[in-house]
């Protein structure tokens, strides 16, 4: 697999040295003298000091190559015409732009472009994370349409010594598995929920809270504000 | 456009500021974006529209400037990337009738056309220029951005 990433910055770098754990081959580039430096340093990535917004300088990167190219300078209009370029002009397949202000997701889809904002994401997961104190793990899965979170049943629950059918769960709401004592099981309607299950809830993100709550009895914080 | 427009610039530079002034003479209505204040000390006296700090970019800033009602949008920051996001967002998503982007990269600009936007490179419109000048007009126009 072929990434391009346009922009520079600590985050970037962890994702590339992820992208290049997985044997992907990774090139960035970037504006700054001094940056492209240290990623060349760093990173077994190629770098290429130029700004990604040229198009010369994305075919010099290689970009007819990239399987996915990954904009995420810190100007959100780089960003968008990194990836309209890429798409129209050098047909990359997958092209995603990581947006600064979080507004611009939406513009951004409107205009056509794969974009997602890491302060809504992190919002978004610490929010869901903090909001029930049980929750060991938490997923978004096709960006965020879809929440799987792994939890632990305490006794003082309300749905525990309950069987599944009896819980009253909001519609859009799967209880997929449980691990029961270092067993994995897949609950059925009948099957009895105990406390120190580890329970798999996957939901849609608007019936998460309600979910939860039927299960844990917890309020939400965040609903409340 | 000899009937009255409401025209939104966003760039008050050199070429934002002068147009904000003729379009101001001519009796048009005209709201100037630019994100530094200072930049509408270009407008001159005869400039008797509104001045708007904000970026041109954002939504906010676009509503407050009344977007939904103009008949033109001139995209004229310094970021050839600022100019082209303006213009697409002002042309697809307020759906305004006419807008124009400047881009100074050639190779920039011929892809701005491409998207379907009225550009303006000035580099191309120089080069066009002199040859008119030159008599030597009718060549190949974007040969020279280097694709």
């Amino acid at each position: 697999m072929n990434i391009l990433i346009t922009g520079g910055g600590k985050p970037l770098q962890f994702l590339c040295r992820r992208f290049l754990a997985k044997s992907c081959r990774v090139t960035i580039v970037d504006q700054d003298p001094e940056e492209c430096g240290r990623l060349s340093r760093q990173l077994r990535a190629t770098v290429v000091l130029g700004d990604g917004t040229n198009p010369l300088i994305l075919d010099e990167a290689g970009v007819r190559e990239a399987d996915v190219v990954l904009a995420a300078t810190p100007h959100d209009a780089d960003n968008l015409i990194i990836c309209q370029l890429a798409t129209r002009c050098f047909s990359v397949p997958h092209v995603v732009a990581v947006v600064n202000d979080p507004e611009n997701e939406t513009t951004f889809r409107d205009l056509g472009v794969n974009a997602f904002s890491a302060t809504r994401v992190i919002a978004g997961l610490i929010e869901q994370r903090t909001a029930f104190q049980e929750i060991t793990n938490l997923i978004p899965l096709g960006e965020g349409r879809v929440i799987v979170t792994e939890l632990r049943l305490r006794d003082d629950m309300p749905a525990v010594y309950r069987s599944l059918s009896e819980l009253d769960l909001p519609p859009d709401v799967l209880v997929a598995c449980l691990v029961r004592e270092g067993r994995a099981m897949i609950p059925r309607g009948g099957t009895e929920l105990l406390p120190g299950d580890q329970v798999m809830v996957i939901s849609l993100p608007e019936n998460h809270g309600p979910a939860l709550r039927a299960i844990t009895g917890e309020r939400n914080e965040w609903d409340r504000a | 456009m000899s009937n009255h427009q409401y025209v939104v610039i966003v760039g008050c530079g050199q070429t934002g500021s002068r147009l904000a002034n003729r379009l101001s003479v001519m009796g048009h209505s005209v709201v100037v974006i630019d994100q530094r204040r200072d930049a509408f000390a270009a407008l001159g006296a005869e400039f008797s529209g509104f001045c708007l700090e904000g970026d041109g970019t954002d939504k906010a800033c676009l509503d407050q400037a009344k977007i939904s009602q103009a008949d033109l949008v001139v995209a004229v920051t310094r970021e050839d990337t600022v100019n082209m996001m303006v213009a697409q967002v002002t042309r697809h998503l307020w759906h305004i009738p006419r807008v124009v982007a400047r881009v100074f990269h050639p190779a920039l600009a011929a892809f701005c056309r491409k998207l379907g936007l009225e550009t303006i490179c000035p580099a191309d419109t120089a080069a066009d220029a002199v040859l008119r000048l030159a008599g030597l007009d009718g060549g190949p126009a974007g040969v020279g951005d280097g694709r």
